[in-house]
């Protein structure tokens, strides 16, 4: 079991490279078996994935199950996971077998399409396990060459745009965060994260060009880090390249896009800029609280005004995520509980969201609000599934939804009062777009006439769903069954915080 | 003078011997057979005499070690000189027969170039230095109107070969200068004298002009202006080897002279490498985005790869000069890749090399587009293809040496011109429908261009092994 974490990681990769040498024919038969093998894949990965909790002590707050190796130039291949990452593990090894079934329709260069959505398991399997700040960048960046072509290839009319924008956008991020990386190797001397949390960055203030920086190095190291996670997130003013890339993916992609890749943002958050530089994200706590709270109202505003549906949904994952950083960095136990809860939620819900669009989407070819109406007469339990995940959107008790909100906002109401109280007019304004959302298009009666003929979901529909809904009523009952996992290593991190501040 | 000394020219004297007997050869028998002949041996005389160079053990001492050395960083760069050139000869094969330019002459021009390129990579003293770099020069000149009867070629020649002798010139000003002002001709006692003495005047001028030189052979920014015309005109093959070759051998002499001989002058020209680096990143990736050919393409792309290794140069430690020489191999690799392609690109047998061509270029041939791409984006130095390894040791180096602001301009222009790779990129897999290019890859350019972008994709792993020797490289150059 000493490679176990390896394993999971690179077994997607190994499917990959099986089907991508072996898998030579183009035909129905060769697309079924492409879409069966990656299914196979990705459901082998899920059960490796077990083990790994199976294998885990929750009690212990360290890194466990670390691997380490050699690698280039003094780096090392080294990998492990705590309490923050397991749950974003096992909410990826989750999603992907979703992903795959319902990618199941898909005709055009299917083996490409498999092949892109293992690797991407791989890179953000890698990214949430990686103990070494730069092969964590390398998964982090990997991550853009098959999300690239996953848009560019397979997504709707104005692809090119979104992939470009997606990509460049970024990697300006991305490359910003590089070079913090290279200083913080050079005067740390170690690319290990562990002991980078522990290294004391600089933080007394010194002159730039006249300007008195506050904060010091760790300050401009922490700005280029936010830069990157900011951007992936997405977080209010940086958010703009989601929607085009969501409304432009394929609905797989953007089911990964929502549910796991802006996940990395707020984990980035969580296990560098908080541990790493303390003192700077004291300085900058006012600042993100403004942002996220601007993105939150601005963002659901925005969303009432859509006239398509995925655009709608990519604005409300910007609100959700407003929540993710309010708690992250009101940097008490329950505001990170509740923001790694949040995540996992928001990774359930919005990926059921998205489905549920593209099941429409692939029935009648247009994502437009108006189009549709009434639909609960002709697919009744597509409507019950709507609604059920509508109200876990807005974070309706009972579901996995509220219970990330409510602690999130719990603990920015320890730190600043004024930011948790105009926080939850979010969701006054969320539940507003959902409601009228799920009133539109579910309800009502059938006005345009070639709805008469949409059909209910079937049975590779439903399988997909139900996980989903089991998990967002279960973890809204049993919320324990993560914040267990991943207490004691947020208290860790606290507690660790709490003493480096200077 | 004894046997010693001439075995350490060894390699140098068998290609002038093998160049002399080849055109005496190529004079008699004027058949296609011979050609081919001339062409397959000269091939495996470069293998052959990297194998030389790469099994010679390191020697003591020698009487000429004043103008010749074989130390391991030219041992390095030689190796890499010979075995991209054999590779690129083998490469072109296919369009020089199509383009009815399979002529004897080849082979032996790019031989004379690559026996110049040696002799200045070895040499210690600035008179050897300018004859290597001539006989290089002038055969580079001919290669490039290689095609006589084509306009374009022609003009590629010339144009070349009046900026190629300004820059000469101006480097012929800049040693006189340095002559004049140190009373010598010989790396290490114009560094002695510099450490000893100090300042001295006129040095600097004559840094300035050859610093100039050497970036117009390795065109970097302001003295780049021939690179896209000359790349674009010359036939491809040609091309190819301009974008590798003299450009290893161009970083390969600046290393030789800055670092053997004016290194206790290192704040005075760094400054200079720091600007033409900046210049050379902008200008490759900002003027990059507008080119519609592939060469064009190319040209800048290499501009702006020069102005990275220049980042490397000019931290002027241990690491950036091994970063340079990793960087060197890795560009060399990619490129090797991508000419490959470029030379295959053709419609009903006429080569194309307009970027629109490659529209959908997935449908014609998925293993081709897959690689290329992954060159591509190893280009871009997108993780986690070796290119990016590249670019990381190179600002890893700027960093320790302080120079972080050159590393940000490094970083925004290197996302500036991943726009461009991208856009081939984006072409090949989600272009519109157009007339499909429908040349055929023979075999062995297939098996170049998925070796070189496997390369990439396993360089991950550990670099090639590269990393140990090329700090011994370094280490010993800058002693």
């Amino acid at each position: 079991m000493d490679y176990l974490l390896s394993l999971v990681i690179f077994f997607p990769s190994f499917g990959a490279i099986i089907l991508g040498i072996f898998l030579r024919a183009e035909n129905f038969e060769s697309n079924k078996n492409a879409k069966l093998l990656s299914l196979v894949t990705t459901l082998a990965t899920f059960i490796f994935s077990i083990f790994v909790i199976y294998n885990f002590n929750s009690d212990d707050s360290g890194f466990q199950l670390v691997e380490e190796h050699e690698w280039l130039i003094g780096l090392t291949y080294k990998v492990g996971i705590d309490g923050i990452s397991l749950p974003l593990v096992i909410l990826t090894t989750v999603t992907m077998p979703i992903v795959i079934i319902s990618s199941w329709k898909i005709e055009n260069k299917v083996k490409e399409y498999m092949i892109c959505f293992l690797l991407l398991e791989t890179l953000i399997l890698g990214v949430f396990c990686s103990l070494d700040i730069v092969l964590f960048y390398l998964f982090f960046e990997s991550g853009l060459i098959p999300m690239f072509l996953i848009i560019g290839i397979w997504g709707g009319n104005n692809k090119v745009y979104a992939a470009f924008k997606f990509f460049l956008y970024t990697l300006l991020g991305s490359i910003l965060m590089l070079f913090a990386i290279i200083y913080m190797w050079t005067v740390s001397g170690t690319t290990d994260v562990p002991s980078l949390m522990t290294f004391n960055f600089n933080s007394s203030s010194f002159s730039l060009f006249g300007y008195n920086v506050k904060g010091g190095i760790q300050s401009l190291l922490w700005v280029a880090f936010f830069a990157s996670f900011a951007v992936k997130l997405p977080m209010w003013p940086f958010h703009t390249w989601l929607p085009d890339a969501h409304v432009q993916a394929p609905t797989g992609g953007s089911v990964v896009l929502a549910a796991i890749l802006l996940k990395m943002g707020g984990y980035g958050f969580l296990r560098f800029s908080l541990p790493m530089f303390p003192d700077a994200s004291i300085l900058f706590q006012n600042f993100i609280f403004v942002i996220s709270i601007i993105g939150i109202i601005y963002t659901s505003l925005v969303a009432m005004m859509q006239t398509d549906i995925k655009k709608l949904i990519a604005y409300s994952s910007v609100a959700h995520m407003g929540f993710v950083t309010l708690g992250i960095f009101s940097m008490n136990q329950q505001g990170i509980d509740g923001a790694i809860f949040q995540m996992i939620s928001h990774g359930i819900i919005s990926a059921a969201l998205f489905l549920l669009v593209g099941v429409v989407y692939d029935r009648m070819h247009t994502r437009e609000i108006k189009f549709y109406g009434g639909l609960v007469s002709r697919m009744p339990n597509y409507a019950l599934f709507f609604v059920f995940f509508t109200m876990a959107n807005v974070g309706l008790p009972g579901t996995s939804g509220f219970v990330g909100e409510f602690l999130a906002l719990l603990g920015t109401f320890q730190v600043n009062k004024l930011a948790s109280i105009i926080a939850c007019l979010g969701i006054v304004l969320s539940a507003c777009y959902a409601l009228w959302l799920s009133r539109t298009i579910i309800f009502g009666t059938i006005t345009n006439s070639r709805l008469l003929e949409i059909t209910d979901l079937d049975g590779r529909e439903k399988l997909f769903f139900f996980p989903l809904i089991v998990l967002t009523l279960v973890l809204g009952v049993l919320p324990f069954l993560i914040l267990e996992i991943s207490s004691n290593s947020v208290g860790l991190l606290v507690s660790n915080f709490v003493e480096n501040i200077e | 003078m004894n046997i010693g000394d001439i075995l350490i020219l060894g390699p140098e004297i068998l290609l002038i011997i093998y160049a002399l007997i080849t055109i005496l050869f190529a004079s008699f028998f004027k058949d296609e057979r011979s050609n081919l002949f001339i062409f397959n041996c000269t091939i495996l005389i470069f293998i052959f005499s990297a194998l030389i160079i790469y099994l010679t053990p390191l020697e003591g001492e020698s009487n000429i070690q004043s103008i010749f050395i074989r130390d391991s960083f030219s041992k390095f760069f030689q190796v890499l000189i010979l075995l991209s050139v054999s590779c690129l000869l083998f490469m072109s094969k296919k369009y020089l027969e199509n383009n009815d330019l399979f002529k004897f002459e080849y082979p032996i021009l790019i031989l004379f170039s690559t026996l110049g390129m040696m002799i200045m990579i070895s040499s210690k003293n600035f008179l050897l230095l300018y004859l290597g770099l001539e006989i290089q020069s002038l055969s580079l000149y001919v290669i490039s109107s290689f095609r006589r009867e084509n306009l374009k070629s022609t003009e590629a020649g010339l144009k070349y070969f009046i900026l190629g002798s300004l820059s000469s010139g101006l480097m012929l000003f800049g040693i006189s200068l340095i002559y004049g002002s140190t009373g010598s001709i010989n790396f290490e006692i114009i560094s002695s004298l510099i450490t000893a003495k100090g300042f001295y005047p006129g040095i600097i001028a004559g840094l300035v002009f050859l610093i100039s030189g050497f970036a117009f052979k390795a065109s970097a920014v302001p003295f780049h202006m021939w690179t896209p015309d000359v790349y674009e005109g010359s036939p491809t093959p040609v091309t190819a080897f301009f974008a590798t070759v003299p450009k290893i051998a161009a970083v390969a002499v600046l290393l030789r002279v800055l670092f053997d001989c004016f290194g206790p002058l290192l704040e005075s020209w760094q400054q200079v490498i720091i600007l033409i680096s900046v210049l050379s990143m902008l200008l490759g990736s900002i003027a990059a985005i507008g080119q519609s050919n592939i060469k064009r393409l190319m040209a800048y792309s290499s501009i702006g790869h020069i102005g990275f290794v220049l980042i490397g140069i000019a931290s002027g430690n241990e690491k950036g000069l091994s970063a340079v020489l990793i960087y060197m191999v890795l560009y060399v690799i990619m490129n090797i890749g991508v000419f490959v392609f470029i030379l295959n690109m053709e419609r009903n047998g006429v080569a194309v090399t307009s970027i629109n061509s490659l529209n959908m270029y997935n449908e014609v041939s998925k293993g081709q587009t897959l690689f290329l791409t992954i060159l591509l984006f190893s280009l871009a130095g997108i993780p986690p293809l070796a290119g990016f390894f590249g670019k990381f040791l190179i600002f890893n180096a700027a960093i320790n040496a302080g120079l972080s602001w050159l590393a940000i301009i490094g970083g925004i222009s290197s996302v500036i011109a991943a726009f461009y790779y991208l856009r081939i990129v984006y072409l090949m897999y989600f272009g519109m429908v157009s007339e499909p290019l429908n040349g055929k890859m023979p075999t062995s350019h297939w098996l170049i261009l998925s070796g070189s972008a496997i390369l990439m994709l396993i360089g991950i792993i550990n670099l090639y092994g590269l990393e140990g020797p090329s700090f011994i490289v370094a280490k010993s150059l800058l002693n």
